[in-house]
């Protein structure tokens, strides 16, 4: 079973597929998506001939003629429902996004000693990891990521960096493009008064 | 299998596997796939080392360079990634369903038989009928590439005389998180 043929036998090569740009199917099963129109704009605009294949009448009755009317109309239903479905959840999705705010807390370690946490940048597509040490190199001090008391992912920088990384995030340097400036709120946080040490 | 999957969060770690662990993975594909040594060869040259990075619920995946190539459920078959199986649809045998259950496969359903025994759907014929329990690639009625990946639940012979319930387990479909998955 190892070889389909007896003798030489040459590597096989692979098969190049058409991925949708817009919903990264295989052309042909665009339809099934949930972005057909999006999906259609894009053949037609990057492969007219591709889209002649699987768009026009004869491609359409083609279809039609495996499925009963009712059907049909019901599948198309579907499909327009799940549409209209899909672009509200992305349009809500951004909206969160826009919504989410950015937390730079200064957090006050011993007197006159700081650690600033930054929590929030996720959201915008910020890989944390590589941004701890982004800051790490431009403070020159420790930077990691470690998880807050509620659990979720933040960066620790020692030292009081606040203001330095609040002005990075306006300029908008490498990483942390993509991030308005408006959601971005500065927290002070100072040690309790003979309190148990926080986190 | 993969209906959710979060790299974050399932994937529990990476390695780099032994080279008598990477031989043996060698073997046992060529012994169950279609493939010949050297359109494998192709895909994996054998100088390149193979990562397993291990998921929640024993599903280990097998990649190269970032790119998953194979994965495998405990110690079941191994089953090529979608995107390997749309490069080189011989890998594995292949069913059809009609065009009515596509629908229902890309939400993640498993395949019912009825799906497959119908006039759009179409299954090995007796001389090479497949045990329960082999990997197979679903393929759609009317449409070039396969849809997803499967494993028979019941033996094709099986699946026509009984024709109710279901018949192939899906694994993986196009649309599912691990397909959204492109390198790991």
């Amino acid at each position: 079973m190892a070889s389909a043929e007896p003798g030489p036998s040459q590597p096989v090569a692979p098969i190049q597929i058409l991925y949708c740009g817009v919903c990264t199917f295989p052309v042909e099963y665009c339809e099934f998506g949930s972005h057909i129109t999006r999906c259609k704009e894009w053949l037609q605009k990057e492969h007219p001939p591709l889209y002649d294949k699987y768009y026009s009448e004869e491609a359409l009755q083609a279809k039609l003629g495996t499925l009963s009317l009712e059907a049909q109309t019901k599948l198309e239903e579907d499909t327009a429902k799940k549409e209209a479905k899909a672009e509200k959840k992305a349009d809500a999705a951004l909206k969160k996004k826009m919504a989410s705010q950015v937390t730079i807390k200064r957090i006050e370690r011993n007197k006159r000693k700081y650690v600033t946490a930054i929590h929030g940048l996720e959201a915008f597509d910020v890989d944390l990891k590589k941004a701890a040490k982004f800051f790490a190199q431009k403070f020159a001090t420790g930077a990691s990521v470690t998880k807050n008391a509620q659990g979720f992912d933040e960066i620790v920088v020692q030292g009081d960096v606040s203001g330095d990384v609040v002005e990075m995030i306006e300029d908008g340097v490498g990483l942390l493009k993509g991030v308005p400036k408006d959601n971005i709120v500065e927290v002070e946080e100072k040690k309790k008064k003979g309190g148990a040490e926080g986190a | 299998m993969f209906k959710k999957f979060q790299p974050s969060i399932d994937v529990s770690g990476q390695t780099s596997l032994k080279s008598s662990v990477q031989r043996s993975i060698r073997s046992n594909i060529l012994s169950h796939w279609k493939i010949d040594v050297e359109t494998l060869e192709q895909i994996w040259p054998k100088k390149e080392p193979l990562t397993l990075v291990k998921c929640r619920e024993h599903i280990s995946i097998y990649s190269l360079h970032g790119e998953p190539l194979f994965f495998q459920h405990f110690d079941g078959p191994f089953f090529p990634t979608l995107r390997l199986l749309h490069k080189y649809p011989f890998l594995l045998p292949t069913v059809r369903i009609d065009r009515g259950a596509i629908r229902f496969l890309l939400a993640g359903a498993h395949m019912m038989c009825p799906g497959m025994t119908s006039a759009g759907g179409y299954l090995p014929p007796p001389e090479s009928a497949l045990p329960a329990g082999s990997p197979v690639a679903i393929h759609a009625e009317g449409k070039e590439h396969a849809v997803g990946i499967g494993l028979t639940k019941l033996g094709t012979e099986e699946i026509k005389k009984v024709n109710k319930g279901v018949g192939v387990e899906t694994v993986t479909y196009i649309g599912d998180d691990f397909w959204a998955v492109q390198s790991i």
